[in-house]
């Protein structure tokens, strides 16, 4: 996972570099719980140009990450999925808290 | 003589998380033989990864055992069997429920059931306390040539029609 944090806006971009599933969310979610808490950003924005694959899993990591950055009183969104991966999201119902930002970098 | 099926492959593995991704790749590569769409392709790797998963996390708890998957494909339709021995499921039809999970601690939405109901044709959940889960999922792939022919046999028909 790379991730980039934008001073400007405060906004802290997580692009997911692998593949999502059971095994690969477990480390990727501490990565991102790190760098939520390092930089307090105000908003959140997952990219998925990098993610070929995510299955239920992922949807247990979005949230996750939502509760948390909801906790500190926070936004967040999605940016740059494929087909598939945002027929999962739809059928999750997580897009009415996490919407998906169609153009990319909006801050 | 032909055989009853037209191709069948079987496999088995231990519960490790890394074999989630082995899992779904492996029965892709086979069910490639039957030219599904790269949609086609996606909906049965993300079924497989659900299902395996299921397997890890909740059939054997993250302890050690083996799962197995047979695949089978006939004409134009690919099934696949995953089964485990694990746990089993206590109510099935509940388990089947969207958000039912019985593991929100690890961050589980609940949602594989669902999804793997909406990107097969058909799912069957067997399960046996303590003896074990099996799940066996069907998806008939839209061949190319058979839209076409479809195609091709509805403007006949019109064309008598008319
Ligand atoms: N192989 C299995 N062995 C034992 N119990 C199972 C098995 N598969 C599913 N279950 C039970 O059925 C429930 C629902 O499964 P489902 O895949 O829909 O959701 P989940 O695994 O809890 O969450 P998600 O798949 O969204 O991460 C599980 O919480 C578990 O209690
Ligand atoms: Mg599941």
């Amino acid at each position: 996972m790379n991730s980039r944090f934008e001073k400007k806006d405060n906004v802290l971009y997580l692009e997911i570099t692998e593949e999502i599933d059971h095994h690969t969310t477990e480390k990727v979610r501490r990565l991102m719980d790190n760098e939520i808490t390092r930089f307090m950003p105000r908003k959140i924005v997952f990219d998925f140009s990098k993610v070929s694959f995510m299955d239920s899993a992922g949807i247990g990591l979005l949230i996750g990450r939502y509760k948390l950055i909801k906790l500190l009183g926070g936004t967040a969104e999605i940016i740059n999925t494929n087909k598939s991966i945002a027929k999962v999201l739809e059928m999750s119902g997580i897009l009415k808290i996490i919407p998906i930002q169609n153009k990319e970098n909006v801050g | 003589m032909k055989s009853r099926y037209d191709n069948e492959m079987e496999l088995e593995f231990l519960s490790k998380s890394n074999n989630e991704a082995f899992a779904r790749i492996t029965v892709a590569a086979f069910a490639a033989q039957l030219d599904p769409t790269i949609e086609e392709l996606a909906d049965i790797k993300t079924a497989v990864s659900e299902a395996v998963t299921n397997c890890i996390i909740h059939g054997y708890e993250s302890t050690e055992g083996l799962i197995k998957i047979k695949a089978t494909l006939l004409k134009n339709e690919i099934e696949i069997e995953i089964s485990d021995n694990g746990k089993g499921i206590e109510n099935v039809e509940l388990a089947r429920k969207p958000l039912y999970t019985t593991k929100g601690d690890l961050e589980r939405s609940g949602m594989g059931f669902t999804i793997m109901e909406s990107f097969m044709d058909e799912v069957e959940i067997h399960s046996v306390l303590d003896i074990g889960t099996k799940v066996i999922m069907r998806k008939k792939i839209k061949k190319q040539e058979d839209v076409e022919e479809n195609a091709e046999k509805n403007e006949e028909k019109n064309a008598l029609i008319n």
